[in-house]
């Protein structure tokens, strides 16, 4: 600790969001620093990197109107630390912390630093407990549990944002529990955000929110979902509250990744993408999960827009590789007039073996699953086949394939602004296989 | 020694101490985090550390053990769960809680429990380096205990002993302990290489039947994401037919890692009916835990495998993904400011993923015993592009590729083993093997290979014909391979169909070539395929 605060003039040069700041005596990796701008303005910043007496602060909030001579930094001998509390809840929040909602900011209990620690592995406990989405693709065939991160790949134009609203009024546990609700905007349009504004006035003081919006500062769409990830874990792990983590959209992360790593003249990767994303992806994501001595659950739903409805895409990819599955939305099915339009095939929750059948959902889930999953399969494998030679030339075991693909997608796939329960999925999924079978004889 | 810091760049630290040298364990900052000497210019030595450094500020003192990273190797690893520099987590979690901290060093063995120590050698008896001095009952196994160095015994202290009390003394007074450390980049001593012969039976049908592995070998499994390669990996290391199973999560998730230790705790080896944590050693080191560690666990991982390979034992090492190793060198790569190669990778990808693969195989160990160490490594190729240099690089010293399959994958067909693409180079001696004890198999290894890739090239005309516009033999085989596919090459994981003996493989797909040679030599003689298969009680298909 040092015992006084000094001032530093020492600015040798300012890079896009990086400032350079020479002569400083023993400064700490991580370390929280306070700019004042020549016009008076107070902005944080965090030191990247130490080399003797010069260091590198990354600035929150922009480097507009900053300069060599006038601007002063000051450092705390902190890292970065979030102030966490129940205050916190029914709170907006912008991408540092400061309340969006004209409120003042509320009394912390305590504070946390922001990247936190690693779960340790032997401490997690199995995610295995059954959440109801009331979509029957995701119930049904790609079933969410608590504690998984579980993430929608969309194309641009689909309606992943409908999904996602309805998802995080609907969500509900088996034992008929309410979540509580981190939302986090990055890089979000005025107009997006007004459409989840009215859902999240609904939850009352069930949520958090953290907004950073498409003209707001790019550093801070790296900050912001960790401030939401550290109250996340303090609310679920300290507050044993069952938390469900909505980020949207992780591509406007990705690329404002992208943007810093740049301007720190870091080598790209693959289409300009840092080397080190995965493991900075994988430092949010893995921040979901359950323990075993504590009650609560942070449950993670991230959207990933695939540039170019591309999913071997850096972004969906290395997301891919390390959420547990995906949700896949198809182009498509949306211009069937399909909602959701959720392409099954690729889509995939790895955490679903466990969580289904008896004691979570219903024992004939499983087969129901697999039954659907490999009928629909054949038919679409099918659909190539009807694009050569017409349906009427094809035999008529191929045609009830056909149709069976037709019906699994406009009446199961499809459902509508309507919440489907789990019974009600697993029931229209015994349908049409009953149907199916019925036309064979 | 003391010195201190002078650059902090992320996990890469620049310090000021005299006398380091390449691959020395340094302490840094007031934390004491664990770093590793990796470059010298003069006095400045640049150290990666392998714990979260955030605070560490310039001129906290550094200070040396003057020795390489070790791993401690003795009884009691087995059943254990440990992160990349061997810190045992369940002795983590007891100390700081369910979240991992910096600074902490917990010792990976249990010093406090008792082991029944019996030897068969006297007082005077000569030893080598690595002759075994006596042994404890671990579990299932025999556990070997090893003298790390050369000399004649002076006394002996059999019965119950800890780890920390002597064992043995030798004539000039030194003792020998239970455990003893090994430097965790440096492969342990065998007396020579033998060629491996034996296969391994993987209790999967694919793999056994059609691309067998060794006792000794190597295979690589790559595979896009969603392809089960770790569901692959991990029902592998419950059925394997070895001894010790070393399993390692090298930046891999958390969950899948909770989901493993529960498996492995409830379920029991068929083969010794004990608990399968019994014959296994986790390692864990998760995506989001630090890089560095994830780089050196799989050196800290198999240094623990060669271990109980030099008792004489037969050793599978798993590891989940071998990418996010290469990933890791190449994020250490970037912050030394090397020059990059290929997709960024540093050039010496190939020859330290070469220098890590080398080391299985079966060998004759200093004692004189056989022992092997198998391995098989799931790799995460981006974009599911086979292309990318770590699967090349890969491919390059591997003996059996495993190509897992995204659209097999999407049609939940599982394993998603490729039998087209992928390939076994231990096929002929495994075929020996084999044959020897069904002398079948080489027959139908090879009749289902080409009932499966006859298929390949009928497919392509049914798709634009149609089924019924093939001729009935075509069609026959069509059949044929669709229950091949669906019967015999598919494996659910998650049912008692997990493993299959070899036995019952054998079975299973005579079963399946002999009712296609019968239909198919009724057509032969004129009969019509729907009317054979009317007659076989099976629906025209």
């Amino acid at each position: 600790m040092r015992l006084a605060e000094h001032q530093y003039n020492s600015v040798s040069a300012i890079r896009g969001p990086l400032l350079f700041l020479d002569r400083v005596f023993a400064a700490r990796l991580g370390e929280l620093v306070r700019i004042e701008t020549p016009d008076g303005r107070n902005l944080s910043g965090e030191v990247l990197k130490i080399s003797g007496e010069q260091v590198l602060i990354q600035v929150f909030g922009g480097t507009q109107g900053l300069d060599t001579c006038n601007t002063t930094v000051s450092f705390t001998d902190a890292v970065m630390r979030v102030p966490l509390g129940t205050g916190v809840l029914g709170r907006v929040f912008d991408g540092s912390f400061k309340p969006l909602d004209d409120l003042p900011m509320f009394i912390p209990e305590f504070r946390m630093p922001v990247l936190g620690a690693p779960i340790n592995p032997v401490a997690r406990a199995h995610p295995v407990e059954f959440i109801e989405t009331g979509f029957s693709t995701i119930d049904g065939l790609n079933t969410l549990v608590k504690g998984q991160k579980l993430p929608i790949f969309s194309c641009s134009g689909l309606p992943a944002r409908e999904m996602t609203d309805q998802i995080l009024r609907q969500a509900r546990l088996t034992d008929g529990g309410d979540f509580v609700l981190v939302f986090v905007a990055l890089g979000l349009t005025h107009f997006e955000y007004q459409f989840y504004l009215q859902s999240l006035e609904h939850m009352q003081s069930r949520f958090v929110s953290f907004i950073n919006l498409a003209d707001d500062p790019v550093v801070e769409r790296l900050l912001a979902p960790r401030l939401a990830l550290t109250v996340a874990e303090d609310l679920a792990f300290r507050q044993e509250m069952d938390v469900l983590v909505i980020i949207t959209d992780m591509t406007n992360y990705c690329d404002a990744l992208r943007e810093i790593s740049t301007a720190r003249e870091e080598l790209p990767g693959r289409r300009g993408y840092p080397g080190h994303m995965y493991s900075d992806l994988a430092s949010l994501y893995e921040r979901a999960g359950r323990t075993h001595n504590r009650n609560g659950s942070v449950t993670l739903l991230p959207t990933v827009t695939m540039p170019e409805d591309d999913i071997t895409h850096p972004i969906p990819d290395l997301t891919g590789y390390i959420t547990e599955g995906q949700i896949v939305l198809s182009r498509e099915l949306h211009q069937k007039g399909i909602y959701p339009p959720v392409d099954v095939l690729p889509s995939l929750s790895r955490l679903m073996q466990h969580g289904i059948g008896k004691g979570q959902t219903r024992n004939d889930h499983r087969d129901l699953a697999n039954h659907l999953y490999r009928t629909y399969a054949k038919g679409c494998d099918l659909r190539r086949l009807e694009a050569v030679v017409g349906r009427d030339g094809m035999q008529a075991d191929d045609r009830r394939l056909l149709d069976f693909a037709d019906r699994f997608e406009t009446d199961f796939v499809h459902q509508g602004k309507l919440r489907r329960t789990i019974d009600d999925t697993l029931d229209t999924a015994q349908r049409l296989i009953d149907e199916f079978r019925e036309v064979a004889r | 020694m003391n010195g201190k810091v002078t650059r902090i760049s992320g996990a890469t630290v620049c310090v000021d101490l005299p006398d380091l040298k390449i691959g020395d364990r340094v302490f840094v900052g007031i934390s004491r985090l664990t770093g590793e000497v990796v470059r010298l210019e003069g006095r400045i030595a640049t150290v990666q550390v392998f714990e979260d450094n955030r605070g560490l500020g310039i001129g906290e003192p550094v200070s040396t053990t003057q020795g390489p990273l070790l791993v401690r190797l003795g009884p009691g690893l087995l059943g254990g769960v440990f992160d990349g520099l061997q810190r045992p987590l369940h002795k983590l979690q007891e100390d700081s809680g369910d979240f991992i901290s910096s600074g902490q060093d917990p010792f990976p063995l249990d010093c406090s429990r008792s082991w029944d120590f019996s030897s068969e050698c006297k007082v005077g008896t000569v030893l080598g380096t690595g002759a075994a001095f006596g042994r404890v009952r671990e579990g299932h196994i025999d556990h070997l205990l090893l003298s790390p160095r050369d000399g004649t015994l002076a006394r002996l202290n059999t019965g119950e002993l800890q780890l920390e009390q002597p064992a043995a003394h030798f004539e000039d007074d030194q003792p020998l302990l239970g455990w003893h450390s090994w430097p965790v980049r440096k492969a342990r001593p065998v007396r020579r290489k033998l060629p491996p012969v034996t296969p391994l039976v993987t209790g999967q049908r694919c793999l056994d039947f059609l691309f067998p592995m060794l006792k000794g070998g190597v295979s690589i499994v790559p595979g896009g994401f969603g392809t089960g390669k770790t569901v692959l990996e991990q029902t592998i290391a419950k059925f394997a037919d070895v001894d010790v199973v070393v399993y390692v999560g090298c930046g891999e998730r958390g969950n899948e890692m909770a989901g493993l230790l529960d498996e492995f705790n409830q379920l029991q080896d068929p083969r010794s009916d004990r608990p399968l944590m019994e014959r296994t050693i986790i390692v864990a080191n998760t995506s989001n835990m630090p890089v560095a560690a994830r780089e050196s666990s799989i050196f800290t991982a198999v240094t623990m495998a060669e271990y109980y390979r030099d008792m004489g034992l037969d050793v599978l090492f798993l590891a989940d993904s071998l990418s996010r190793w290469a990933e890791a060198l190449r994020e250490i790569s970037a912050a030394l400011e090397e020059m990059p190669g290929e997709d960024g990778f540093p050039t010496y990808l190939g020859s330290r993923l070469s220098g890590f693969i080398e080391r299985a195989g079966v060998v004759e160990t200093l004692n004189g015993a056989s022992g092997s160490l198998s391995m098989i490594l799931a790799v995460s190729p981006p974009g599911a592009d086979f292309a990318e240099p770590v699967t090349q690089a890969c491919l390059r010293v591997a003996g059996a590729l495993y190509l897992l399959d995204t659209q097999l994958a999407h049609r939940r067909h599982f394993p998603a083993i490729n039998w087209t693409q992928s390939y076994s180079l231990y096929s002929d001696t495994a075929l020996a093997h084999f044959t020897e004890q069904h002398e079948e198999w080489a027959r139908l290894q090879s009749r289902c290979r080409n009932i499966l890739q006859r298929e390949e090239s009928l497919r392509e005309v049914a798709e634009v014909v149609g089924m019924e516009g093939l001729q009935d033999a075509d069609r026959l085989l069509m059949r044929t391979a669709e229950k091949i596919r669906l019967e015999f090459l598919c494996q659910n994981s998650f049912t008692k169909d997990a493993f299959a003996t070899p036995q019952s493989t054998l079975e299973q797909i005579t079963k399946l070539v002999d009712e296609h040679e019968r239909i198919s030599a009724g057509l032969k003689e004129g009969a019509m395929l729907d009317d054979l298969l009317m007659e076989d009680g099976n629906a025209p298909g």
